[in-house]
């Protein structure tokens, strides 16, 4: 894909350091701006009432005292949005209906989760918004709830819909139930595999429902105008998709909408969906004022999507010499209060980094009494792979194999096939089990109380449409623009890209993300998708800049385009054939761009296939304190291919975060529900994330096997490391006191519960 | 919207009668880090928050009849800053770095702590322990009370209307004594204790205990004072039997809930656990190892 | 409504404010004074993304009352900075790569040079338990904790 530059020298110049972010003062000054730090003259404060009952018909609701308080300027209920219709739309993985969507945004005929959102307030400051929502009355009639996902499958379970019939199962039950899906995938023979296993291990897990936990509340900020054209300031990982769903559920047209990108503070997958910019629009619209919006922490907790919760079973049949000959896993996910959880993904990348020639893959999508789920960091897959990287580690030990060395025997390479349908088409993943066999730490020996476990993961990684733009300022520096928001750092990564192709200085380069007026369609930042697909764009903007700066300078030398190459940042005769002229860098041909064609510009989109997987392997060494249950991680090493580290450091933070979201996920991170169905850990206190007293220094490290599909060889590195922790510090537990533990977290009564049991 | 009133008194005397003065709730300021978290629940709404950190008894620690006095205002940083206390009440020190995180403890007080009256509050069972009298100012004058008679339940203490901690004394230590606290948490830092123990003790020239307290906390509705846990380790050289003694008493004074923090099993098991890892703890202190 | 009147320091400066007596010091901070460098992650303490120095103290602000600022100095990030010469934990954060959203990233700042002033020399673990009380999500804390030690390193003039 570099047809038309090409660098002097073999190695990066660009590429692969780690240089300082552009938005890296902003924020360690306190001055970068945040969903929640805007403000506009006018501006009216919302609050949102939020059901108190886990399940409850919505019989009526009253705003009028509400309205009446002086200083409230509107009160919106789901009354004030337009219907949707019910229907699945987009791949099904990824599917999205408006129908529960907007139930979700404001409730309509039953509250169907502690938290759901009912109603909304605008008001002159946010004490009297707050005082508004105590005035609203709604009569509610409560209904039995139920909270976890086995149950919700019971046939005697409390039925959230009364009109859900089961999708993926032929003949269509006719009876309503909670499970929304049915999916299978399957390859090969099971009974036949199984019956040539010489081990075989069957086992049931569960997990609980985590969420992302990122510090940053929901925040927005709305201006919508008397013409209709609204503005609205959000931090999210994706504003085109924001725009989107924000402008479906008010019946507005897309262009009527201005989305602008406020930086964000942790996102993980969860603010790829929308839950206050509807509203903070909606009464923008009805106040003629601006609106904001901040979701305090509990509401973070109680009415946004966590991870789905997990019941599973899965069974796996080995050879004595460590061939995998079968394998079948069930996964039953619940989804919150509407479909969607994401068991298609946990089936797929359940068995997917294993050459495995019989196997059958199942889920089922559980609504119950919970906020609806989200994505979080590689969704699905985490969940799964507690599971699956456990029974491994029992089966190496039946076998007498090292766990790592069973998992290279089997492991998947650019070919080998998929349960689910594709063949693989790249290699790395053994290359990430061989990193660690060969590291010097993996043989350490232990002491007491202490053991070693190893996992493994996989994600798919993601592609899809971004779009960039390219302008040369008057003076040679250049203005990159894209539209995927920044999470962790990739404005530097996309900027490291352009300055690479383009032989200029990273420190040329301003790269910015764009609003949804100024640039084309992005979609969001997550998938491991940006640096991959949206670095496709900045590199395929970047050539076509080329070609326009080569033909400036054929006009400024009066030469045939064919007679300029582009090397090392300036236009340069191609041979001496066409003339002795002096090389011109962007600033020469800038200077001249009036009398050569005009401003210097160029937008590029994609629609971005070719991604390669992320595959990571891990080991980590724990200690158990075997009176008290209380587990300490000493080590834990993380090796991840990311094909090429664009910015190692940012690559290598990637991989720290992930890894300690599993720590949490496996150790303490879980929704404890109370018997009225409500919330009771809904604050950081009681929802234990790590901190930096809980941790060691994590060592991760970056292999490098390049996707040839990208002209810099990324691969995404933002997900894969979050799906083997859980598992890795599952088989760790099991070293250190021999007992295995199937349900997360494995909080300290639990595990002291499993040393005690005879 | 009835509005909050915010008052500074300069005197101890002066802040009992505003407080037995005020119809409605009536709460006490001391470092807030309690307070403002019900303020914003609303769980609590006062018509008078009154901030102490004004009067100048509450916020000194000073040496008194060699032992310590220290005010109600002074905030767990100040504490573990004391280096001479620090060293003389190494385990009430253990307990006040235990208080949620370092920008807590800038502004949480063991007053407050004791008078927020969580069953779970760190520095309580360490106070127990330590022997600490508490000072208490009210409309009708001032009386000493031994901390473990003021938290009565969860959320409550025996302070009557109008009466609030003017300072804590801590007796002169004998020779060759020790404490510590020790909790257990799911996290290392930022938790709500699942168990705590705090455990003084005093040995002879010939190292036999002769003097111990043992007070539970987060194993009832009230921080426990344990006489039997204490008399485990009297008379004895707080050897493995005495030990094994502390710990089985620990776990049957327990009296614990299943919470979101932790079940009944478990705490009743970590009572004993803690309890003699305490002792032993403050054993080598004793012994100034 | 009526308000208090507050004459107070920050960063430096003399300010004076109005603020309902229930309000807090990080609510007063970000939408009565409009400084929104400090970050309301939980309103509980929880989290420290709110962190500033009162009278030197390192506090979490929700939990400080605006009133309570009367007649003492507060330190917020904004004040970090010395105009366009950043602080060196400033500068090491940037170099480490020891942000990633950076939501957290003041209250950190704002916590390191607390411990820094008290502590020129800490250790790994001492920096791990001073930080305790700041949670970051995205890090793992690896590149801050590296961030922190080299700034002290720095600082020393080793």
């Amino acid at each position: 894909m570099l047809t038309n530059t090409k660098n002097t020298e073999q190695t990066f110049k660009s590429v692969g350091t780690s240089p300082i972010r552009p938005d890296g003062v902003p924020k360690v000054t306190g001055m970068a701006q945040y969903g929640a730090d805007y403000s506009l003259p006018g501006m009216l404060w919302a609050k949102i009432l939020r059901s108190p009952h886990a399940h409850a018909r919505i019989r009526s609701i009253n705003t009028s005292k509400a309205e009446a308080l002086p200083g409230v300027k509107a009160v919106l209920t789901s009354a004030d949005l337009p219907a949707q219709p019910f229907d699945y739309i987009g791949p099904e993985r990824v599917a999205v209906n408006y129908w529960h969507m907007t139930r979700n945004i404001l409730a309509r005929e039953k509250a169907l989760y502690e938290g759901h959102a009912i109603a909304a307030v605008a008001a002159t400051t946010a004490a009297i918004a707050a005082e508004a929502i105590a005035l609203i009355e709604v009569d509610y009639e409560v209904l039995p709830h139920v909270i976890d996902v086995d149950e919700a499958m019971h046939p005697d379970a409390p039925v959230l819909f009364e009109d859900m019939i089961t999708r993926g199962v032929e003949p269509a039950p006719t009876k309503p139930s909670n499970i929304t899906k049915r999916l299978e995938f399957k390859v090969g023979d099971l009974d036949a595999g199984f019956a040539e296993a010489d081990e075989i291990v069957e086992m049931s897990f569960k997990t609980a429902a985590v969420h992302q936990g990122y510090i940053e509340p929901h925040s927005c900020l709305a201006r919508y105008g008397a013409d209709g054209q609204c503005e609205l300031w959000s931090a999210s990982q994706g504003h085109f998709v924001v725009r989107a769903y924000t402008a479906k559920l008010l019946g507005m047209e897309i262009g009527n909408l201005v989305v602008h990108p406020a930086e964000i503070g942790g996102g993980f997958g969860g603010k790829t969906v929308v839950y206050v910019e509807p509203i903070a629009v909606a009464l923008s619209r009805k106040t003629g004022h601006p609106v904001k919006i901040m979701m305090s922490r509990e509401d973070v907790f109680k009415a946004t999507g966590p991870t789905s919760g997990g019941s599973m079973t899965v069974k796996i049949g080995v050879k004595k010499d460590g061939t995998l000959v079968a394998a079948d896993g069930v996964f039953k996910l619940q989804a919150g209060a509407f479909p969607g959880s994401p068991v298609m993904n946990a089936a797929m990348c359940a068995f997917a980094p294993y050459i495995i020639p019989n196997v059958r893959s199942v889920g089922f999508d559980v609504v119950c009494n919970r906020p609806k789920s989200a994505a979080y960091r590689a969704p699905g897959s985490p969940i799964s792979a507690f599971g699956v990287e456990s029974v491994l580690d029992i089966l190496a030990q039946k076998i007498g194999m090292d766990p790592l060395k069973l998992r290279l025997k089997n492991a998947v390479k650019a070919g080998s096939p998929t349960a689910y349908g594709p063949k693989h088409s790249h290699d790395g993943f053994a290359e990430t089990i061989q990193v660690l066999l060969d590291h010097p730490d993996y043989n350490k020996p232990l002491g007491k109380n202490q053991g070693r476990g190893v996992a493994s993961g996989f994600w798919f990684n993601g592609g899809g449409e971004s779009t960039a733009s390219i302008h040369i300022n008057e003076d040679g520096t250049v203005v990159l623009a894209t539209g995927s928001m920044d999470v962790g750092g990739s404005r530097a990564s996309m900027a490291l890209m352009a300055a690479e192709t383009l032989g200029v200085q990273y420190a040329s380069v301003r790269s910015t993300v764009a609003d949804t007026a100024s640039i084309g369609y992005n979609h969001v930042t997550g998938g491991s998708r940006v640096t991959f697909a949206t670095g496709l764009a900045v590199v395929e903007a970047c050539n076509k800049i080329i070609e326009q700066l080569r033909l400036r300078a054929s006009i400024m030398w009066d030469v045939d385009v064919k007679g300029v190459v582009w090397e090392d940042g300036f236009a340069k005769p191609a041979d001496k054939s066409v003339g002795e002229f002096e090389p011109l860098s962007l600033k020469a041909i800038a200077a001249k761009r009036a009398v050569t064609g005009g401003p210097i510009v160029t937008e590029a989109a994609v629609n971005a296939g070719g991604q390669a997987p992320g595959f990571s392997t891990q080991f980590c060494d724990v200690e158990v304190d075997p009176e008290t249950g209380a587990v300490k991680i000493l080590r834990f090493v993380a090796a991840q291919d990311v094909g090429r580290a664009i910015h190692p450091k940012y690559c290598e933070g990637q991989i720290h975060g992930g890894v300690v979201q599993g720590i949490g996920w496996a150790l303490n991170e879980e929704y404890i529900y109370d018997k009225q169905g409500r919330l009771a850990n809904a604050g950081f206190l009681d929802y234990r994330i790590p901190v930096a007293s809980d941790l060691p220094m994590i060592e991760a490290i970056l292999v490098e096997v390049p996707n040839p599909n990208h002209p810099y060889g990324v691969k995404g590195v933002g997900e894969a490391n979050i799906v083997p922790p859980m598992a890795a510090i599952a088989n760790a537990i099991q070293q250190a006191t021999g007992k295995r533990l199937t349900e997360l977290p494995m909080a300290p009564h639990k595990v002291l519960a499993a040393i005690d049991a005879v | 919207m009835s509005e909050m009133r915010f008052e500074r008194p300069k005197t101890a005397e002066a802040a009992a009668v505003l407080l037995a003065g005020t119809q409605g709730v009536a709460k006490v300021l001391s470092g807030g880090t309690d307070l403002m978290i019900h303020m914003r629940n609303g769980n609590v709404k006062p018509e008078l928050v009154l901030d102490i950190k004004g009067i100048a008894e509450m916020n000194t620690i000073t040496v008194e009849d060699g032992g310590y006095r220290f005010g109600a205002a002074v905030s767990c940083m100040e504490l573990l800053e004391h280096e001479a206390f620090a060293q003389t009440w190494p385990g009430v020190i253990d307990s006040a770095n235990l208080v949620g995180s370092v920008q807590v403890r800038g502004r949480a007080t063991v007053a407050g702590n004791l008078c927020t009256a969580s069953p779970a509050a760190d520095t309580v069972p360490a106070m127990i322990a330590a022997g600490a009298i508490a000072r208490v100012v009210g409309p009708n004058g001032r009386r000493e009370v031994p901390v473990e008679d003021i938290p009565a339940g969860p959320g409550k203490t025996t302070l009557a209307k109008g009466e609030l901690i003017v300072s804590f004394f801590l007796p002169k230590r004998a020779p060759h004594s020790g404490d510590a606290y020790l909790r257990f948490t799911p996290r290392s830092e930022m938790d709500i204790a699942v168990v705590g123990v705090g455990l003084c003790l005093t040995l002879d020239a010939n190292g036999i205990c002769t003097h111990a307290r043992v007070s539970l906390g987060a194993v009832a509705e009230r921080a426990l004072l344990v006489p039997e846990a204490a008399a485990a380790l009297i008379g004895t050289k707080v050897d493995e039997a005495a030990l094994t003694k502390l710990a089985a008493a620990a776990s049957a004074a327990a009296r614990p809930i299943d919470d979101k923090r932790g079940t009944k099993v478990f705490r009743t098991k970590l009572a004993g656990v803690l309890a003699r890892r305490a002792a032993e703890k403050a054993l080598s202190r004793a012994k100034g190892i | 409504m009526s308000k208090q009147h507050v004459t107070t320091v920050i960063n430096g400066d003399p300010v004076e404010f109005l603020c309902s007596a229930n309000q807090s010091l990080l609510d007063v901070l970000r939408n009565n004074l409009n400084m929104t460098g400090s970050k309301e992650g939980c309103g509980t303490g929880d989290c420290g993304s709110c962190s500033v120095t009162l009278d030197d103290r390192l506090v979490c602000s929700c939990l400080v009352l605006g009133v309570e600022a009367e007649g003492k100095s507060i330190q917020t990030i904004e004040g970090m900075a010395n105009g366009e010469h950043l602080h060196v934990l400033q500068q090491k954060f940037l170099e480490h790569a020891a942000l990633q959203c950076g939501i957290c990233t003041p209250g950190i700042l704002i916590a390191a040079r607390s411990l820094l002033e008290r502590n020129p020399d800490p250790t790994e673990k001492e920096v791990r338990f001073w930080l305790a009380g700041n949670l970051c999500r995205c890090t793992g804390y690896n590149k801050i904790i590296e961030a922190v030690l080299d700034a002290a390193r720095e600082m020393r003039g080793a």
